[in-house]
């Protein structure tokens, strides 16, 4: 580490350039920005139907607050936050609740979650708003937080998580800058570059905002050098502010990463499984701090933002604000995309996204970039060759791991030891594989691996608790075997005689009764399920009260 | 040669003294391989290893009377970090014992079921909620997948069904096979 | 519509095996044509057979071992061992020395560990050692530079005698062989003369020479000749350097070692020990460092590992030819620092970003 006695420099105005620290690694891949950030953005159509996830961020999923057939009004919260890391949903137009089921959400796996389906009406009539506005600055943090959890605000760079709890570092850490992150370092992706150039000033107003719940002393913007246009603007809407500065930093992926990002501002290390919050920092994305200033000064919830539509699908590559719950395949209409020769469609930037399924998706509120690439267009696949040894992973690292001694590792499905080789420190970031020979998959690799750790974790888990339920159940069996026994031993003593015969068979009959009665009960069932052909609803059900069916069913 | 006998005599002396120390200071309490062999086995309780329940086949396997491939729930993991513990060989699962099975879990279909509590006194884990002539429930997430309720359910209500993957449990799978080295 | 559904990253560097391979075969291009300038064709005929020897070889084992050719064929890796090997040995032996080297080298030095990327040991050096212990006499006859052997072969003179073992009318191969530099400086040395008087007598200027009928063998750097074709593997290593496909770790601490050591060792008694230059330049310092310890299969992986894996050649080098019973000695530093790969790996970990250690 470079030590913490390196103090941050702040730049006097007009700003000399302050003191940079370099993160190890890092790759240069061709950037591809210029084809959408040279336009103006332009707001999307707005969608007859709109498909919202109720899980769009890290997290639980919201709990649905509204019921099919009801009548909604843009802005109006239709799910509500489950539980502390959680996020709600709001309605983006005024409508008609049509569907709340499973659809097919924008995730790796392609599976399906359950969403709440907006039927428009076209006239996207807003709830009643009170905005807080200037009054913002009388109330608590706590307060503060509660407004921007309820605006449904998440981190909009992509990983989503909720944003209130980045905001909230507990009262034992002193929060000493917060860093806006404006690097946008992937390439082909502009949305926040056109959100600085476009809005500078709301996001401006929503760093005073975030700065006054975090109470920071500074705070700094971060803009890779590749968008003087972005940096100038910003550098604009700050005059005047004290203890507010534009940072441009060196471009080179990932330095948009928040652990790198704040290494190359302050020189300091986020410790491995720590939060940055430790070391006195946070970092928002620039398209966050911006909703934070609608929460706040127009009581608008999280319901639209900035995505790019680009790559070489797409014939009018652009950024669109577009509403939470939009259909891809209109936004990739509205930019002329070719999608007959749509070959691969990529959600946020082509190093760290993840390949779509279909292209009627919705967007969520983590789409920063849909990047549809043509299939006529696409280079051959490479071949695979085995590993070299060479070390090109090595050095490009931001993390400075052994990737090639984790993929062998991963490969051998030797998990224990690519832990040892600090498997959870990796971010995915992809260079290692962008810079492989080889052209080994190596990030899915971590990835495999992880998803293996985890789940045999949760097994270990499963099986502790069967095993401690077992095992009480066992002592149960024989502390009640030995009660019996002694009160058996109690009542030979007292009574000589049972009353026989009689009583237990007429509980034979009894049970024989019971058992037809079901068993025409089955047949009808099944007669019915076969007529439906549909499949029975999984029964999760739990118990109801919690209680243990211990003592009523001995008989 | 005195000297050889006695210089002998008192290096076994010596060692004896050691050994005995070592014994009483490092003594082992329990015997914590029948611990470490049941902490590997899945705990499903199902018996297809042909023991009444995990710990009782962990005692087997420790005393040399069962082999390390009876678990088909536990599949190739188990038996690998068996024999990893054990330092023996890995072998395939003992067909006799059954066939790994996608993991599973028991579902009453409470239209049928009669209440009758066979079920409830067959579950090895109390994962089935419910009362004399009262519908009985399964509590999923408690449920290991064992299937020893299944027989004992006098309506044939019970079935066991795969567990869906979700969001949240989702894994990603592993890469293709890489071309062989050459 | 189906689309495709990769895993990410989904754009890739335009880097390939094959890519990485012929460049460092390209980088080869200034040393050899330094050789070839003052050695005459030997080299080159040896390099195109020990060429053919590999890719035949290699294909061989690929279809016995069931293996897809085109891939591996193409990857050129097996070319370039061949050339590694081929520019190790002397420029006149007989064509089976380096058939019979590139042969140990691709099918047991590569292809019985497992191929690419699974041999723990240089397979070029491998074959090099094989054929110094087994075939010593064919291994030490060099040849000094064109314009001082009584007889330079041509490039059909060069083939023949490969291939035939035929020398032109008149020429003894004793006529054409000479000792290398360091060979002359260690068999001196053991005479008791010092490195200087040795530098002086056989170093002289090219009129000198003739009038006293010495060869000059040493230049004003290192060996005659041989300083200038050390001289282009040094601008072909520093063209790989320049393009990222060797890192700077491993050549700079053989070479710093060794500059180290000799440094050292001729402030301490500058009679018996050359100078660091001296023994930069001569040998084969500068094909090891920036071609064969860079090699990545064989080599550490880690920053710091690079450099203790560098450094343990280069004195390892230092000390055989100081004190060993050979006058060269890469070959040998290089796969006993290979055999400590493994153990470097494991303990030379970078410090992982936000760990403290």
């Amino acid at each position: 580490m470079s030590g913490p006695a390196d103090p941050i420099r702040l730049p006097p105005e007009p700003p000399p350039k302050p003191r940079l620290w370099r993160f190890s690694g890092g790759v240069s891949p061709p950037y591809n920005k210029t084809m959408s950030s040279v336009h103006e953005t332009t707001v999307a159509r707005l969608p007859a139907r709109l498909i919202l996830p109720l899980h769009q961020h890290i997290g639980e999923a919201a709990d649905p607050l509204v019921k099919v057939g009801d009548q909604v009004l843009k802005g109006q919260q239709i799910a509500r936050a489950n539980g502390y890391v959680s996020a709600p949903v709001h309605a983006p137009t005024s409508g008609r609740i049509t569907s709340i089921a499973e659809y097919p959400i924008p995730h790796p796996s392609g599976l399906s979650a359950l969403c709440i389906v907006v039927d428009s009406d076209g006239r996207d009539q807003w709830r009643e708003r009170a905005p807080l506005g200037d009054q913002f600055a009388a109330l608590e943090p706590s307060a503060l937080r509660n407004v921007i959890r309820e605006a449904g605000i998440v981190g909009l760079g992509g990983a989503g998580f909720p944003t209130y709890i980045k905001l909230n570092p507990g009262h034992d850490k002193v929060i000493d800058t917060l860093v806006v992150n404006g690097v946008e370092c992937e390439p082909y992706i502009t949305c926040d570059d056109r959100l600085m150039r476009e809005r500078p000033s709301d996001i401006i107003q929503g760093l005073i905002i975030a700065r006054h719940a975090l109470q920071a002393r500074q705070c700094l913007i971060a803009i890779e050098e590749n968008k003087p246009e972005a940096i100038e603007a910003m550098r604009r809407a700050i005059e005047g502010l004290e203890n507010f500065a534009v940072v441009p930093v060196p471009t080179l992926y990932p330095q948009g990463d928040a652990k790198r990002l704040i290494k190359t501002l302050t020189g300091k290390e986020v410790p491995s499984n720590g939060l940055s919050m430790q070391i006195g920092v946070v970092v928002v994305n620039v398209g966050t701090a911006a909703a934070i200033y609608r929460a706040i000064y127009h009581d608008e919830p999280l319901i639209s933002r900035y995505t790019t539509i680009t790559g070489t699908a797409v014939a009018a590559p652009r950024n669109l604000e577009v509403l939470i719950g939009t259909p891809i395949r209109e936004l990739l209409e509205q930019c002329a995309a070719d999608s007959s020769d749509l070959g691969e469609l990529i959600m946020g930037g082509p190093m760290m996204g993840f390949a779509l399924q279909s292209i009627d998706l919705p967007v969520i509120k983590t789409t920063n970039c849909l990047l549809a690439l043509a299939r006529s267009k696409q280079p051959p696949a490479p071949t695979v060759m085995p590993c070299i040894r060479c070390g090109a992973c090595m050095d490009a690292c931001p993390v400075n791991l052994m990737p090639q001694q984790m993929y062998w590792h991963a490969k051998a499905k030797d998990f224990e030891k690519t832990q040892e080789y600090n498997l959870f420190d990796c971010i995915e970031c992809g260079c290692c594989s962008y810079v492989c020979p080889s052209h080994l998959p190596l990030v899915q690799y971590y990835r495999y691996a992880k998803g293996e750790i985890w789940t045999a974790e949760r097994e270990r888990e499963k099986a502790d608790l069967a095993r401690t339920r077992h095992e009480s159940r066992q002592a149960r069996l024989e502390r009640e075997k030995a009660e019996k026994e002694a009160r058996r031993k109690a009542k030979q003593a007292a009574m000589p005689q049972d009353m026989g015969q009689q009583g237990r068979e007429a509980k034979q009959a009894e049970i024989q009764a019971a058992m037809d009665r079901a068993r025409q009960r089955r047949d009808e069932a099944i007669a019915r399920v076969q007529h439906q052909r549909e499949p029975t609803p999984p029964a999760s059900a739990a118990a109801p009260d919690g209680s243990r069916p211990d003592d009523d069913h001995q008989t | 040669m005195l000297a050889a006998i006695l210089a002998l005599g008192l290096l076994a002396v010596a060692f004896g003294l050691m050994l005995g120390f070592a014994s009483i200071r490092f003594k082992v309490e329990g015997d914590p391989i029948v611990d470490k062999i049941d902490a590997l086995l899945p705990q499903t309780q199902c018996g297809q290893c042909g023991f009444p329940g995990c710990r009782p086949y962990a005692t087997a396997i420790a005393g040399g009377e069962a082999d390390i491939n009876q678990c088909p729930p536990g599949g190739e993991t188990t038996i690998i970090a068996l024999a990893d513990l054990l330092g023996r060989d890995p072998k395939p699962l003992n067909p006799e014992n059954g066939a790994v099975k996608p993991k599973m879990v028991a579902i009453i279909d409470e239209n049928i079921c009669i209440g009758c509590t066979l079920c409830i006194q067959a579950c090895p884990v109390d994962a089935i909620l419910g009362a004399a002539k009262h519908m009985h429930t399964i509590i999923a997430a408690e449920c290991t997948g064992c299937e020893l309720c299944v027989a004992p359910c006098p309506v044939d209500c019970i079935s066991m069904v795969p567990i869906q993957h979700n969001i949240l449990t989702w894994k990603w799978p592993a890469p293709p096979p890489d071309m062989r080295p050459g | 519509m189906k689309l495709n559904t990769p895993t990410s990253p989904f754009i890739h560097a335009p880097i390939t095996v094959t890519g990485v391979m012929m460049r460092v075969i390209l980088a080869l291009i200034p040393g050899v044509a330094a050789y070839v300038w003052f050695f005459g064709y030997g080299i080159a005929v040896n390099m195109v057979l020990a060429a053919l020897t590999a890719v035949i070889s290699e294909a061989v084992i690929l279809r016995l071992r069931q293996r897809p050719l085109r891939p591996y064929l193409t990857d050129c890796s097996a070319l370039l061992t061949a050339l590694l090997l081929a520019l190790a040995i002397p420029p006149i032996v007989p064509w089976w020395v380096p058939v019979i080297g590139t042969l140990f080298a691709i099918v047991i030095a590569k292809h019985l560990y497992g191929g690419l990327g699974y041999n723990p040991f240089n397979p070029a050096m491998i074959g090099y050692v094989v054929l110094l212990v087994s075939f010593p006499v064919e291994m030490t006859s060099w040849i000094p530079i064109n314009t001082f052997s009584e007889h330079s072969l041509n490039l059909f003179e060069s083939i023949r005698f490969s291939l035939f073992g035929q020398l032109p009318a008149g020429v003894t191969i004793d006529a054409i062989t000479s000792a290398t530099p360091l060979d002359t400086l260690k068999m001196h040395l053991a005479q008791g003369n010092t490195v200087s008087e040795i530098r002086a007598q056989l170093g002289l200027d090219e009129e000198t020479s003739r009038l006293l009928s010495v060869i000059p063998i040493f230049g004003a750097i290192g060996g005659k000749g041989w300083e200038w074709v050390s001289g282009g593997f040094l601008i072909g290593g520093l063209w790989l350097l320049y393009l990222r496909i060797i890192s700077w770790h491993i050549p700079v601490a053989m070479l710093g070692a060794m500059a180290l050591l000799t440094g050292l060792f001729s402030l301490i008694n500058p009679g018996h020990y050359a100078p660091p230059l001296f023994h930069l330049f001569s040998g084969a310092v500068m094909l090891g460092a920036f071609f064969i310890a860079t090699d990545p299969v064989t080599a550490a992986a880690s920053p710091r590992g690079r450099l203790v894996y560098g450094a343990g050649i280069g004195v390892l080098a230092f000390v055989i030819r100081a004190w060993g019973g050979y006058p060269d000695s890469i070959a040998f530093a290089v796969l006993l620092m290979n055999m400590l790969v493994p153990l470097i790996d494991q303990h030379l970990r970078p410090r992982v970003f936000g760990h403290d250690r």
